[in-house]
């Protein structure tokens, strides 16, 4: 797995950068390249219809976070109490840390899952659903009420981004104001 | 387990991002991020060594996929990130246009 491990680094370097770099337009392309990345690891996990998903949703992910972004920018402060604030971020993620790396070495080692649920899946997917893409299987006739949920989620969501971005209600609102 | 351990790097970067930044758009690029690493331990939690993707085709031996479920979750997962990024960034665009600034220390004045 030595080409999952350099995609992983690329992945961290790539996200270094998008979060220390200065201007907004660049640290949205470097989260951009790091969810790529994300893409290709997907592929050599043997995920390919993640790999799909991922492509699809990074790109429009980049499209809005664009829109957010350009001709918008904010210079670097360091004002305020800026050694307090790191030294508390950096002692929690500490915290943090450590309490992840406890709990990652009791997980069973890295190829050998343990697939008590998913074996059932594998052995009846095809006589049950008729369908030969397991993953498919699973999201739209083991699972369907779990893609309902996604289906409401998104769509409260979409209802939240028209709400906050239609132009003619706010306009309407500015008038009574002014009034 | 060296990927697991990378795994909860770059999700400890996404954390870091999002607790010590101060420009809204820079918090957004870090609940990104530890979306990409949550996402991406289940797939790694899910995978078989030697294994194939869970596709059935005649001509193949079938005992030996990778985990189907984690992928199944994950597949949900990934659109609903990108819902709530955009619900996230609809938000930072209307405090921008109020408060002509991403920061969030500036923006203190709680005015309807």
């Amino acid at each position: 797995m030595f080409e999952l491990n350099i995609l992983l680094i690329f992945m961290i370097i790539g996200a270094l950068i998008a979060i220390e770099v200065k201007d907004l337009l660049s640290a949205v392309v470097a989260v951009g390249a790091s969810g790529l990345a994300l893409c290709i690891v997907f592929l050599i996990l043997k995920a390919p219809d993640l790999a799909i998903t991922q492509i699809v949703v990074e790109i429009l992910c980049l499209i809005i976070l664009i829109r957010a972004t350009i001709k918008k920018d904010l210079p670097f402060s360091t004002s305020g109490r800026w050694f307090f604030n790191t030294l508390a971020t950096l002692v929690f993620l500490a915290i943090f840390a450590y309490l992840g790396y406890v709990a990652l070495k009791e997980l069973p080692s890295f190829g050998n899952p343990i697939m008590k649920v998913s074996q059932f899946y594998l052995n009846e997917a095809l006589k049950e659903t008729k369908a030969t893409n397991i993953v498919s299987a699973i999201i739209l006739n083991f699972r369907a009420y779990d893609t309902l949920g996604e289906a409401t989620v998104l769509f409260t969501a979409v209802m939240g981004v028209m709400a906050l971005m239609r132009w003619k209600g706010r306009k309407d609102i500015a008038e009574k104001d002014n009034e | 387990m060296t990927p697991y351990f990378l795994c909860l790097l770059l999700f400890l970067i996404g954390v870091y991002a999002v607790v010590r930044k101060r420009n809204i758009i820079k918090i957004i690029i870090g609940l990104i991020i530890a979306e990409y690493a949550v996402n991406l331990f289940f797939i790694l939690f899910g995978y078989k060594l030697e294994g194939r993707s869970p596709i059935y085709s005649p001509d193949q031996e079938i005992f030996n996929m990778v985990d189907p479920l984690p992928q199944a979750l994950v597949l949900t997962s990934i659109v609903i990130g990108l819902a709530t990024t955009a619900l996230a960034v609809a938000i930072a665009i209307r405090i921008y246009e109020k408060y002509g600034t991403f920061d969030i220390t500036k923006i203190n004045k709680l005015k309807g």
